[in-house]
């Protein structure tokens, strides 16, 4: 199989590096070569965070580059635009439609642009969702993460089962709980 | 079995299955998860050291006692141990011994952006650099056996995206490695210049079997792709130029990065047209190619700054254009990191900067203290400075300045490098006035324990060192407790110290809002008492913020309820929700 280019983004302390661990511990059980690329340090504080996940018979280099994303999971608006340059042609954009305030905006240096969802749709296929609400509803804010994998997961190929296995295997045992929940939320929309 | 695994902490398996018996360690991204993953062997004695230095010298301790030993920092942090490192380049190791060094192109999480290949050109020893999280525990296992073959410290050298990437690794048993017998050898060990002088000649000796070993060993290896074209690289950048080249060039990769080979280039280099050389940072690989007459392709194609990617490679060899995509039509606002909703340092930069105080700044969650709206932090130089440099600054521009003048340094910090600088200013008569930001914890790199907590790295109970007691140990004799997010006496307190005559430590503290033990009820909420003035935008808290219509507004989600801006509202007009 050709390489699978999955790019995670969203604002630091968010839990992008949760869902790029299932992401990449169920890949791993469909046998094929994987590669996450992760950020740890300075960017954890509220600065822009990109994981990148690629799977396939071999993979090489661990970062995808511009035009080359198969999908983008966006946890934020404007985030989703910072990577838009990164969807290939006829890709998709999985985008959580919460909007979190940078500080040049916050500052007044800056305007948080508008209609990005919109401007998103000239570069590929948008789905959006309200995946805070969906989280809260499941029981924690913080489960966002595991919301936007559900989506993932619902036109991913693989097998739901999988997905529920990697979860539990995945995350502590005192969240596993919510955590399904967020998932099948996500999974279902 | 195959696991996925971080490079970092494929690094720990290999250490742990070349039966590492010690492991001493600094943090610092992106190398920290190395020591990190060593917890999980019970096997493995491992520790948090005060700094690199110390670190490096627990682990050139644990090898000459005959045991295997590892250090472990970022490129910055070999700067501080390498006094150590050249001197233990001529002594050796009785137990393999083992330094891993993590660099960090485009800085991700460093103040630069230097190349560590050089240190181990300059004190003569050996270095491997491996391109994914199989080599990392590959070459570390390797590492230590070569270590003990050739008598030698051996670098293994990473950088973030090879730390910090995941990919699948095999997984062995630990080596039964027996501690080797301590052997007391005045001429190997004692490093004065009557042994010195002959411990020299065996390093340049040792170099040349380390040369002749690069020619043939099985780390370096040729992929002869039958092309024209042919392509020199190590570590992540022989990813890049995989994917960007597949098999339509020729690849020499060198997984020993120094001492680099002769005869092997020359032979690889003569059986293309054109050879390139790709790497990351500094021409290292490329100079040596030059001085040996071997006309390679390398800065002149390549930059010197930041992270390579696999399309800058393709454009450059191959003249090929990177995908279609679509671009942004107008720039976008920009997302640096920022204190964290809740973070105790906010409180302390609101202060110094309504006190319009010059900053003498370090490094750590707080180096943000330079950003809007804060913008308080003067200078940043390395872990330290911002003691010693202020005692400098205040020397050259006199007693008034000083009284505008703080230090702000983090709790790690001080212990790391702080303390040496504040024996300076007591010692030279200095009066400066230096903020200890004591958040209980090792914040930036991602809440490590230091001496200052009380805890182990596996989170046992140890001594802790007072920092009060050790600042009035020194000679300071005024030092001063505060929470800096009781404004008003904190306030108080800073004019004080800064007007004092002598020398003064403010000890500003207040955990860090990430601990667990740290739990605010509650969310702040705007009533309608707010008169829109906008002083709590001053805290430059992510989660305030004022809308299109002036309107300010707190962010539920955003707001971890500390609380800290309904202190600061003058009309009280934020409360708990
Ligand atoms: C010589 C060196 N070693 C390590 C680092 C990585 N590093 C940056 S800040 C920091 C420690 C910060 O802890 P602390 O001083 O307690 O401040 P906090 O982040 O908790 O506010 C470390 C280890 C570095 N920059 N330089």
């Amino acid at each position: 199989m050709s390489t699978k280019n999955i790019m995670i983004v969203g604002v630091g302390g968010q839990g992008t590096l949760l869902a790029s661990r299932i992401l990449g511990n169920c890949v791993i059980k469909e046998g094929y070569d994987v590669k996450v690329s992760e950020v740890h340090g300075m960017s954890q504080r509220g600065g822009s965070v990109v994981t990148y996940l690629k799977y396939g018979d071999k993979v090489y280099s661990p970062i995808v580059g511009k035009g080359e994303a198969d999908i983008i999971l966006a946890f934020e608006e404007l985030e989703a635009l910072r990577a838009m340059p990164y969807l290939k042609k006829g890709g998709k954009i999985i985008v959580n439609t919460q909007q979190i305030n940078p500080m040049p905006v916050i500052v007044g240096k800056a305007d948080y642009p508008t209609n990005i969802l919109s401007t998103l749709s000239i570069a590929g296929d948008v789905v959006a969702l309200d995946a805070l609400s969906l989280a809260k509803q499941s029981g924690n804010m913080k489960a966002v993460n595991v919301v936007l994998i559900g989506v993932l997961a619902k036109s991913s190929g693989i097998a739901y089962e999988k997905w529920i296995d990697t979860i539990k295997t995945t995350v502590p045992e005192k969240f596993l709980e919510v955590n399904l929940k967020a998932f099948d939320a996500g999974y279902n929309i | 079995m195959k696991k996925l695994m971080l490079g970092n902490a494929a690094v720990a398996q290999g250490a742990f299955e070349a039966g590492v018996n010690l492991v001493s360690s600094y943090p610092g991204t992106p190398s920290t998860e190395i020591t990190e993953n060593i917890v999980k062997y019970p096997e493995i004695f491992v520790e948090w050291a005060p700094n690199e230095k110390v670190a490096a010298e627990v682990a050139i301790g644990a090898s000459i006692a005959g045991g295997r030993a590892m250090s472990c920092c970022k490129h910055v942090g070999l700067n501080v141990m390498a006094d150590p490192v050249f001197t233990v380049s001529y002594i050796g190791a009785n137990g393999g011994l083992v330094f891993a060094v993590a660099d960090d192109p485009g800085m991700h999480s460093s103040q630069n952006e230097q190349d560590s290949r050089h240190y181990a050109k300059a004190s003569k020893t050996m270095m491997l650099e491996p391109s994914d999280s199989m080599e990392c525990k590959e070459f570390t296992k390797q590492a230590f056996a070569l270590s003990e073959q050739f008598d030698i410290p051996v670098f293994v050298r990473l950088t973030t995206r090879v730390s910090h990437s995941q990919s699948l690794v095999e997984i062995c048993e630990r080596e039964n490695v027996p501690v080797k017998d301590y052997v007391k050898d005045v001429s190997k060990n004692v490093m004065m210049p009557a042994n010195a002088i002959k411990r020299h000649v065996y390093v340049e000796e040792r170099h040349q079997k380390l040369v002749t070993y690069a020619e043939n060993c099985n780390l370096n290896t040729v992929e002869d792709n039958g092309s024209k074209i042919g392509v020199i690289c190590a570590g992540i950048d022989y990813q890049y130029a995989k994917e960007a080249l597949l098999d339509k060039v020729n690849y020499l990769k060198l997984a020993m990065v120094y001492p680099l080979p002769e005869k092997l280039i020359k032979d690889f280099a003569s059986k293309c047209d054109k050879v390139y050389v790709i790497e990351e940072l500094d021409p290292f690989i490329e100079e040596h190619c030059k001085a040996l007459g071997v006309n390679v392709i390398g800065k002149e194609a390549f930059t010197m700054l930041g992270e390579y990617t696999p399309e800058m490679i393709a454009k450059a060899v191959l003249n090929e254009d990177g995908k279609e995509r679509v671009e942004l039509s107008a720039p976008i606002p920009a997302r640096p990191p920022v204190l964290c909703p809740g973070c105790p340092h906010r409180a302390t930069f609101y202060v110094l900067k309504k006190l319009g105080l010059t900053v003498s700044g370090d490094i750590g969650c707080y180096t943000l203290g330079a950003i809007a709206p804060l913008d308080s932090v003067d200078t940043t130089i390395c872990m330290g400075a911002s003691v010693s440099a202020a005692h400098g600054m205040a020397k050259v521009r006199g007693e008034q300045f000083n009284k505008k003048l703080v230090s702000v340094i983090g709790d790690s910090t001080f212990i790391h490098s702080g303390i040496t600088g504040l024996i300076d200013i007591v010692y030279n008569k200095g009066a400066n006035t230096v903020i200890i930001l004591d958040n209980s914890i090792t914040g930036m790199t991602g809440h490590q324990d230091n001496p200052t907590t009380g805890k182990t790295i596996r989170g046992e109970l140890t001594k802790q060192v007072n920092l009060i007691t050790l600042c009035k140990s020194v000679g300071v004799d005024r030092v001063v407790v505060c929470d800096p997010f009781d404004v008003k006496q904190f306030e108080k307190v800073v004019r004080e110290e800064t007007n004092a005559d002598e020398p003064s430590v403010i000890i500003a503290q207040r955990p860090c809002a990430l601990l667990k033990s740290v739990k605010y009820e509650g969310k702040c909420v705007i009533t309608d008492k707010c008169r829109k003035c906008k002083l709590c935008m001053k805290l430059g808290c992510p989660a305030i913020s004022v809308d299109k219509d002036g309107v300010v507004k707190i962010d539920a989600s955003q707001c971890n309820g500390c609380g800290l801006c309904i202190g600061v509202c003058p009309f009280s007009a934020i409360e708990k929700e």
